[in-house]
């Protein structure tokens, strides 16, 4: 980029900039892009970033420590982020695995990976009220 | 390893064994009930087991069968399966004495042996046995290959034929991996009982005892060692941790 003619640099920065701009604009690419729901509380139980790319380790890990050694933490247990995650609305509705409302589904449908967790695990809180106040929105 | 080691050995262990138990008679211990925070792994210091009276136990009553039901969500969700495959934790026995005509019955289940034999056929490790002697199957790493129904000789372990939806979320469980009872251990590990055993007692019937075999002050410890338990096939030598009184 640093050797083509300034004019030319700016041009293709000025198309890029738009194009990212109208990207989100376009009621497809809205579809496309998964909507995920917003969990109960303030904040999540690692950062946001580092759940996005170790929440599988972190559950992995609390797996085998609940299983085999009878460990019961809730930091990083499947059975919390559901609690959390997929919390009845005001309405009283959960979302079930599959829908694009549900905490899980939504981005693993978009990123086409399969998760096996509730074949066997539920996928909505045994209780209809979660037990802990926030003042989160949904 | 030289004397003043062996020594220093046998001054921990003799003090460590006064921290465990406080002698207030000669045969008597006083032993320090706590509960086992849920961030500390289970230990082999306890045994957890179960005695069963037949004698209390009526022909007829299925309060254990139906308090397992509830508390783990099966029976009734499996509507494809046919009944022979329909899982069956816990199932209610009846004895009949073909000489005498004497009629016994007793609840069947897991017998959480000590020397399991579902364990020992496993090829993935998934059928496997806690530190505090209960026995489960890890359904991550359980593959269905189902050696260890064969290997069972309580008849004990289920598999799971169909897909499954709404399962408990302290139980879970789904199809290709087997299952069976599990000692209610997400209530163990919350310092509580079986829920078949809570039933049996808050109807009345008082059949059921759960409690750790290790610790002979237990009630259960109690109870076996006054009136004795027999083991269901004790000729096999896998030691039970269910132990059924008045067979």
């Amino acid at each position: 980029m640093v050797f083509l003619p300034r004019y030319i640099h700016k041009l293709v920065t000025l198309i890029g900039v738009s194009l990212l701009l109208a990207l989100p604009l376009t009621s497809q690419a809205a579809d496309l892009m998964p909507s995920v729901p917003k969990g109960k509380g303030e904040q999540c139980v690692e950062p946001t970033a580092d759940m996005r790319k170790n929440h599988m380790e972190y559950m992995l890990h609390q797996r085998d420590d609940t299983m085999h050694r009878g460990i019961r933490t809730s930091k990083h247990s499947l059975k919390e982020c559901i609690e959390c995650h997929n919390a009845p609305g005001k309405d009283g509705k959960v979302a079930r695995v599959g829908s694009k409302d549900h905490f899980c589904s939504s981005c693993h449908t978009y990123a086409a990976v399969n998760v096996d967790c509730f074949e066997c695990h539920a996928d909505k809180p045994e209780k209809t009220q979660y037990r802990h106040l926030s003042k989160g929105s949904h | 390893m030289n004397q003043d080691t062996d020594m220093n050995r046998r001054r921990f262990l003799g003090q460590a064994a006064g921290v465990a138990g406080l002698t207030i008679a000669p045969g008597v211990m006083l032993y320090e009930v706590q509960a086992r925070p849920a961030d500390q792994a289970v230990s082999s210091k306890v045994r957890w087991g179960m005695l069963i009276d037949t004698s209390k136990c009526e022909t007829g009553c299925t309060d254990c069968v139906t308090a397992c039901k509830t508390e783990n969500g099966w029976g009734s969700t499996e509507t494809k399966s046919s009944a022979e495959q329909q899982a069956q934790w816990i199932r209610k026995v009846k004895l009949t004495d073909k000489q005498t005509g004497h009629v016994q019955s007793l609840p069947l289940m897991c017998q959480h042996c000590e020397t399991p034999p579902c364990v020992d056929v496993c090829p993935t490790g998934a059928s496997m046995k806690r530190a505090d002697g209960i026995v489960l199957v890890d359904k991550h790493i359980c593959i269905g290959c189902r050696y260890c129904m064969m290997a069972c000789p309580y008849k004990a372990r289920s598999f799971i034929h169909e897909p499954l939806t709404d399962q408990k979320p302290h139980a879970p469980r789904g199809i290709g991996t087997v299952e069976s009872c599990t000692l209610c251990v997400h209530r163990v590990d919350k310092d509580g009982t079986p829920a078949c055993v809570e039933a049996c007692n808050a109807e009345g019937h008082k059949a059921m005892y759960f409690g750790d075999l290790n610790n002979p002050q237990s009630e259960i410890s109690q109870r076996l060692k006054q009136h004795g338990g027999k083991q269901i096939r004790a000729d096999l030598g896998l030691n039970t941790g269910v132990r059924y009184q008045g067979l």
